[in-house]
């Protein structure tokens, strides 16, 4: 093909990190940005757990510890783990996939930076001094404007919004990137499991973000243009925003658990030198739990009084996803049997989650059964058993994937020693935590409570608790040091540096040149690298000649698009207030704000129509001159 | 792409397809499809809760005239059409022929967002506003959504008419026109279905 | 050696667990896991049948894990290519159809409660009707067949079927007393739903709110008194007799009536705030300041002075966001006022509930 030379704007500095659409430049913002908002909904937790360390604790006020346990489950699903699960998907599934990059690089730069402008503006509500109060799942009516009179839920319904859109964005990218851009032999049948795992996630972000918009939506139009749906007085149902809400809630848990299961899979099996065991097997059970996890939503709402009919339906289809879960953990025991099994950080949390996250199911399981769930519903029993799945399950699988693919992202492996020591801190301080809360619950501590009385029998267990959690927090910041000691160490890490690697992303430079792949990989099979390593081949057959490679020119459109956003949120938010401001009323109560913004966003995604990318190439001299072995 | 036309010099048969980058804008525009359709199903599903909650308003009876949600939906079925042949004739690389069905399609839209329109302060006037009752509430935010996805899309229309214009129809350009045509079906389905859930079935109570 | 000392530290929590299980089944009157009534009996068998099953799968993943995690793990220099294995069909096959068995073990009951629990008693002659009402934060409590109302303490006869009517005045709340029966929303008009409760022993029970509800979520606890049948006709019967006379100073009085009575009531009307009744035989001031700890003791008489002044002195620093706040904007009593209505109230006790409650 012949083609004119662009030339292309290729920026440095903080310009290439806002304009950049190279998929792993995305994923370490994603890292950033999961970490930073983690680490907020971090200090929430700790603070929380340290009201509850005795009875009758005066360290915070009812109200602010509803905006922090409303904020720290938020934060942590929202903005904390689904970004630290997309760096992870952006930096590695191309790279597992053959691919160059991914289908859509803007739109995955679109993704990010509307998340994350979403994710400020949910934050910014600790600034403005309104915080979101009614819960991570905002029932009406508390979360009306009758009961929540300041912007507390406003904040909720418009940082969600923009961040969904984000998130929204990034599942699309990553079905089309599995499905159009694997390289030649990457049958799906012969993909990663964590490609797999993502593959599904990303079908599921898909179909359950758009419900959770449009009960946003619902929930703003009521709050913000005076709507009825969820008011009672005029005919509104609060139960419908229960409905929309867990359509999306309950498979929001699954687009978080997934990916930790691809994690664990490739994990473990690198580290036992072992194939996955029932690899096919594997890909049916995420795929049915996938598509249960649409199928069980009103489990969350047993107490709600749906009726005996619907909740013992509900019953036995939640009880259904403990069948292809099971078969996962047991094909997850059977690869390491008969394995060499090497006990690095990153495995030792892959192991580590296994019981763990077996606690996690079978307490869910015993939740399926609505007449128990009678008690267990909405107490601290509940509140272990989400811990149980998300923290030892899905935290545990991210920690496991840090520090496997951090010498890929960075090129730099993460000190073992420091790493081992962490997980251990971690661990111990996770199940200090939360196991003891089954037994809270059990015993009559209902959650969401911001203290309790004395001689109730929960002082103890409330007390080992909170010494858990300050572990975990000791744990985390072990981890933020040894990331800071190993960036201070040179970039050496080589292509393969566990040297058990069995999949592609091990076959290219750590960290990957721009293009990921100089030549084209052809596959040959499950475990393509493994497969090679095994033939006595020390690099993978090209599936094409060395040629110029194409590429993406950076834009600055996407983070402008979600500054738009960002404005015309804030805008649509104090479109009714008064500030006793000629000025700023005038911009606000006539929507000016909130105009400016959408217009900001509609025009740059006119420019984007109207302005052709021809993106510039990396000639074959280039290629060469870099020496790097592809 | 910087090469505007295939490889051999030929017109491709699918030109939206001849790309990597108009596969993947054709795949991922299907996707999206797939969320905007789960999008109006909870509206739909809303809807349904709430359309009898009509409080101290008119009732769906009352207020809906057949006749003019007829000639809507007549206006909005024929867009449709004119957005097929408009694809017809891109893949035939009759340019001409295209933009003057593109127009019909914006031009179509236009009129079925007059009527719309007309509607809605119709209805304002017979005491049927936003806050008037959950019915109504839904009854906008539902139907509401659809108009706003029909402005959308004659605006893109209209901004690719253009674009077709001063660039000429290649393979850069001929997924956009390719997408936004599946976009105006898309449209057009979820209209039939607000035609029938909406309307008929409010009109049958 | 260390591994194997690595792997024994995870049996750790488990074993701390079994302990705490052991000493701590949780209060009589509050814990789940010691069920006083037939329905938290039968959702106390159901969670003991899930308990074993799950016990038995963790047992043997556990068990599997511990194995493997000793038996293969890599020693230092060695570097051979274990076999590769894509599967086994058989194993995958018994790992499938064996958590079938076992939750259709568990689905059978599952199904069978589900129906049962959901058995409306609201028509039943033998079961004594009662409508709980929730608000922020308190608990209202009618029942309709004898034509009284009460707040905070639910009182019931033991060995009955109390057929209950949940609704909300305001937000989502819900009803839940731990050692008697799981909880039950109470929604707004047009999802109300029915549960029913039991009590076999006498006994001063502790309920809560379990839905957040607003700040004061935690502080929204109830109890339910469970006395014999006489005791209980007795109550009804005192329940419709006139309020307790005022014997202090009229003028105290007519500011009772101006600054309380506008909110709260003494007889069996409805209300905007809890009804006050009998007040000085109730378990709590507030729901939440307890008058005593135990059944096994006498409700304690200073104790409840001592909270009643509290509480009107400063309702928002005991139950934050509470109505009452609100209420009493403007409101001023003199030490005098004060004495009169703390000492009317805390001595309006109810013949009936002297034994429960050993005054």
């Amino acid at each position: 093909m012949a083609h004119t030379t662009h030339t292309v704007k290729r920026y440095s500095g903080l310009m290439d990190w806002l304009t950049t659409v190279d998929h792993k430049k995305i994923g370490v913002l994603y890292l950033i940005a999961g970490a930073f908002f983690f680490g907020i909904g971090g200090i929430e937790a700790i603070l929380i757990r340290i009201q509850l360390i005795k009875p009758q604790n005066t360290f915070l006020d009812a109200q602010t510890f509803n905006e922090l346990i409303t904020m720290h489950g938020t934060t942590m699903i929202f903005l904390g783990v689904m970004p630290i699960i997309f760096a992870l998907m952006n930096a590695i599934i191309p790279l597992q996939i053959g691919a160059r990059d991914v289908a859509f690089p803007f739109l995955n730069a679109l993704g990010f930076w509307t998340f994350f402008f979403g994710g400020l503006l949910l934050n910014l509500s600790w600034l403005i001094g309104s915080v979101p109060d009614a819960g991570w799942t905002s029932y009406v009516p508390l979360a009306s404007t009758t009961y929540s009179t300041h912007h507390g839920v406003d904040f909720y319904v418009l940082g969600l919004q923009i961040a969904g859109i984000g998130t929204l964005l990034g599942g699309i990218n990553f079905l089309a990137t599995i499905i159009n851009m694997r390289a030649p032999g990457m049958s799906f049948m012969r993909m990663p499991m964590f490609t797999w795992a993502s593959f599904i996630t990303s079908a599921l972000i898909l179909f359950a973000f758009p419900a959770v918009t449009v009960g946003l939506v619902l929930l703003m139009f009521d709050r913000l243009f005076g709507g009825n749906f969820f008011e009672v007085a005029n005919g509104g149902n609060p139960i419908l925003w229960q409905h929309i809400f867990w359509i999306f809630g309950h498979p929001e848990v699954y687009i978080l658990i997934l990916p930790a299961f691809g994690i664990i899979s490739d994990v473990v099996s690198t580290f036992s030198r072992k194939r996955l065991f029932g690899y096919s097997s594997m890909v049916f059970a995420t795929i049915l739990i996938g598509f249960l996890g649409f199928m069980v939503w009103a489990h969350h709402m047993f107490a709600t009084g749906l009726g005996p009919v619907a909740n013992a339906l509900f019953s036995i289809a939640t009880m259904l996803i403990a069948v292809p879960t099971g078969i996962k953990i047991f094909n997850w025991l059977f690869t390491m049997w008969g394995g060499s099994i090497k006990f690095t950080a990153a495995n030792l949390y892959a192991v580590g989650f296994i019981p763990t996250f077996v606690m996690g199911g079978v307490t869910g399981v015993m939740l399926a059964s609505a007449p128990a769930d009678f008690q267990f519903h909405d107490t601290y029993f509940v509140v272990a058993h989400f811990h149980y799945v998300i923290v030892g399950g899905l935290v545990l699988g991210l920690f496991a994937g840090l520090h496997y693919w951090w010498p890929k992202m960075f090129g730099r492996v993460l000190k073992e020693g420091l790493g081992k020591a962490t997980f251990w801190m971690f661990f111990i301080g996770f199940q200090l935590t939360f196991f003891v809360q089954h037994f809270l619950g059990l015993t009559g501590m209902p959650r969401r409570v911001f203290t309790y009385l004395p001689n109730q029998r929960f002082d103890l267990m409330n007390l080992i608790s909170t010494i858990g959690a300050i572990m975990m927090g000791i744990g985390v910041l072990m981890f933020l040091w040894n990331v800071l000691v190993t960036s201070l160490k040179p970039a050496n890490a080589s292509n393969d540096p566990w040297e058990d690697g069995r999949t592609l992303e091990w076959t290219i430079p750590s960290p990957p040149p721009e293009y990921n792949f100089k030549q084209t990989p052809l596959v040959r099979g499950y475990d393509a690298w493994w497969k090679e390593k095994m033939e006595g081949n020390t690099e993978m057959q090209p599936a094409e000649p060395v040629g110029s490679i194409h590429m993406p020119s950076p834009s600055i459109l996407p983070f402008f698009m979600g500054i738009g956003l960002f404005i015309a949120g804030f805008g649509f938010m104090f479109a009714k207030d008064d500030f006793n401001n000629a000025l700023l009323n005038g911009l606000f109560n006539n929507y000016v704000v909130a105009g400016v913004g959408l217009l900001i966003t509609l025009t740059c995604m006119f420019l984007r129509s109207v302005i052709d990318d021809p993106g510039y190439h990396i000639e074959k001299e280039e290629l060469e001159d870099k020496g790097v072995k592809a | 792409m910087s090469a505007p036309v295939h490889a051999d010099g030929q017109w491709p048969h699918e030109p939206e397809k001849a790309t990597l980058e108009g596969r993947n804008k054709v795949l991922g525009f299907w996707l999206f499809l797939g969320g905007e359709a789960v999008l109006f199903g909870t509206l739909f599903a809303t809807f349904l809760a709430l359309r009898n909650s009509i409080g101290d308003g008119p009732a769906a009876s009352e207020l809906f005239k057949l006749p003019m949600i007829a000639a809507a939906t007549i206006i909005l079925l024929a867009s449709s059409l004119t957005s097929v042949f408009a694809v017809q004739a891109l893949h035939q690389n009759r340019v001409k022929s295209m933009i003057q069905w593109l127009i019909a399609t914006v031009v179509l839209g236009f009129a079925f967002l007059g009527l719309e329109i007309y509607e809605f302060v119709e209805y304002v006037h017979e005491g049927h506003t936003f806050t008037t009752s959950a019915f109504s509430t839904a009854f906008y935010t539902l139907v509401g959504f659809h108009g706003a996805h029909v402005l959308f899309g004659v605006v893109w229309i209209t901004i690719l008419i253009v674009q077709v214009q001063k660039k000429g129809l290649n393979l850069v350009t001929a997924p956009k026109v390719y997408v936004s045509a599946i976009y105006w079906h898309f449209i057009d389905v979820v209209w039939v279905f607000i035609f029938t859930v909406v309307y008929l079935m409010g009109k049958v109570g | 050696m260390m591994k194997r000392w690595h792997a024994a530290k995870r049996l750790l929590p488990l074993f701390a667990g079994l302990v705490l299980l052991l000493s701590a089944c949780g209060r009589e009157d509050l814990s789940a896991i010691n069920p006083q009534g037939p329905v938290a009996e039968k959702q106390y068998g159901l969670m003991t049948l899930s308990i074993s099953i799950m016990t038995l799968v963790v047992v043997v993943v556990f068990a599997i894990s511990f194995y493997v995690i000793i038996r293969y793990r890599r020693k230092p220099g060695q570097n051979d290519i274990p076999k590769q294995v894509e599967g086994n069909h058989k194993l995958e096959i018994i790992w499938t159809v064996i958590p079938i068995v076992l939750l259709l073990i568990l689905a059978v009951p599952t199904a069978k409660y589900v129906f049962a629990f959901a058995e409306d008693y609201s028509k039943d002659e033998n079961a004594i009707k009662v409508n709980v009402t929730s608000h922020q934060y308190w608990w209202e409590f009618e029942y309709p067949e004898y034509g009284i109302r009460t707040a905070q303490d639910l009182i019931i006869p033991t060995n009955k079927k109390i057929a209950i009517n949940l609704r909300t005045q305001d937000v989502l709340h819900s009803f839940w007393v731990p050692s008697l029966a799981g909880k039950m929303d109470t929604n707004t008009e047009g999802n109300l739903n029915k549960m029913y409760i039991e009590a076999t022993k006498e006994n001063v029970y502790r309920g809560k709110c379990a839905e957040l509800c607003g700040p004061s979520h935690a502080y929204m606890d109830f109890k339910v008194k469970a006395v014999n049948e006489d005791t209980f006709k007795a109550w009804v019967n005192e329940m419709n007799a006139e309020p307790k006379a005022w014997t202090g100073d009229p003028a105290a009085y007519d500011k009772f009536k101006t600054s309380c009575l506008s909110c709260h009531a003494l007889d069996n009307s409805q209300s905007l705030g809890p009804n006050l009744k009998g007040l000085g035989s109730r378990e709590s001031i507030a729901g939440i300041m307890l008058n005593r700890d135990n059944v096994s003791e006498p409700i304690n008489q200073d104790l409840m002075e001592q909270h009643l002044r509290e509480w009107i002195v400063d309702p928002e620093r005991v139950k934050p966001g509470n109505a009452m706040t609100n209420g009493m904007t403007g409101v001023e009593f003199t030490d005098e006022e004060l004495d009169q209505i703390v000492d009317y109230l805390s001595n309006y006790k109810l013949d009936s509930l002297k034994e429960i409650n050993k005054q």
